[in-house]
């Protein structure tokens, strides 16, 4: 039960892209076709959980260890960063087509700061490592739905006369604004 | 002249979020009030000031193939030092920024202007690069909660000055994609005509 109410606060209720405001960038960036944005968020849910373990690992085994929490930042980042070169290594030789699809996403998410947000929110929330765990992959898949729903409404604008201004960034910021407040109608449902 | 150009660049026409929209992310989560945005900017500032100016001095000595974890354990060096000073001295601000500080490793705006700019100039043009687009970066947060806080709560750093309780949509999530959407719109238009 208390999994479940972790999973739907996550996805629904503390959207990381519309409540949270993490992972702005890649939000806007890869949105224009929705098959791209699937691509992008599959990539994402891989590489959090996997940044989430890691991270969690670290944090109680050295950083406690040690009492160096203050280097949390610099650690952190140097770990997700070293993980995500080692799963495009470890993808592209065991797995050509899953490597072709997730290929070119994966330089792109060191920099999503969704990644390094989660792995610290888990630590600053006293998760346990299978609840940290769930956190961080429910977090993902929130931003690959906010991700996706953005990218499918974009789509369907491509043809639409917008002025001139308007177009590129600031349609994609007002979209996200309103899907947002339809985000929060969700508010009130888990704590 | 040329100096001069350097720090002026980032305050308008390179403005890292009006234009070249980097660093989103802390600008929609921060700008709930214009003394949170503005914090938020100082803190960046300071960052962008001491790694691009620390990335110029050692660009000679950082081997080419290892340069970005290099650049990026500089950075996150500047940010654990900002996040030390603001949780002792002001404990408050460093509490509703909350994980923004550390994310500041992240923001695409201190690692792009050590890669485009600092890696490949003097001291001087990178310490004046680093303060002007800080100066933009604050700038640009500054205005968007001030108008998130006037229209959202009636007030300006914290001073109430419309009755009632204004649109409170503004300060919430919604509010800071609307009104950075409009507002970059808003510039586009300025620069296009």
């Amino acid at each position: 039960m208390e999994y479940i109410l972790i999973i739907i606060s996550a996805v629904i209720v503390n959207n990381v892209v519309l409540a949270q405001f993490l992972g702005i960038c890649p939000f806007l960036g890869v949105s224009n076709k929705v098959g791209t944005a699937m691509g992008m968020g599959i990539a994402v849910v891989f590489v959090i959980t996997l940044a989430t373990i890691v991270t969690y690992l670290v944090q109680v085994y050295v950083l406690d260890k040690l009492g160096i929490g203050f280097m949390q930042t610099i650690t952190f980042i140097l770990v997700i960063a070293s993980l995500v070169q080692m799963v495009e290594i470890i993808l592209k030789k065991i797995s050509q087509p899953l490597y072709q699809a997730l290929g070119i996403f994966l330089p792109l998410i060191t920099t999503n700061c969704a990644v390094l947000g989660v792995a610290i929110l888990v630590i600053k929330k006293d998760y346990n490592l299978l609840e940290g765990v769930v956190y961080g992959a429910a977090t993902a898949v929130g931003f690959a739905l906010a991700l996706i729903i953005l990218a499918g409404i974009r789509e369907q604008l491509e043809l639409a006369d917008i002025p001139r201004g308007m177009r590129g960034v600031p349609l994609s910021l007002v979209i996200a604004g309103i899907l947002a407040l339809a985000f929060m109608g969700f508010t009130g449902i888990v704590k | 002249m040329n100096q001069l150009q350097n720090f002026t660049k980032g305050l308008l026409r390179e403005n890292p979020i009006l234009v070249l929209v980097l660093g989103t992310c802390p600008t929609l989560a921060t700008t709930s009030s214009s003394l949170n945005g503005m914090g938020m900017g100082i803190a960046t500032t300071f960052v962008l000031v001491g790694s691009n100016v620390m990335i110029s001095l050692l660009a000679n000595v950082i081997p080419d193939k290892v340069r970005i974890p290099a650049f990026i354990v500089i950075i996150a060096s500047f940010v654990t030092v900002v996040d030390l000073v603001m949780q002792a001295y002001v404990p408050d601000l460093y509490k509703t920024l909350g994980i923004f500080i550390p994310l500041i490793v992240v923001n695409c705006i201190v690692l792009g202007r050590a890669e485009a700019f600092a890696s490949k100039n003097s001291v001087l043009s990178s310490l004046l690069d680093g303060l002007g687009m800080g100066l933009g970066f604050t700038l640009a947060l500054g205005i968007l909660g001030a108008f998130r806080e006037i229209v959202g709560s009636g007030a300006i750093f914290g001073q109430k000055f419309i009755e009632g309780d204004g649109i409170l949509v503004f300060i919430l999530a919604p509010g800071a994609f609307l009104a950075l959407g409009y507002l970059i719109a808003l510039v586009n238009k300025i620069r296009k005509t």
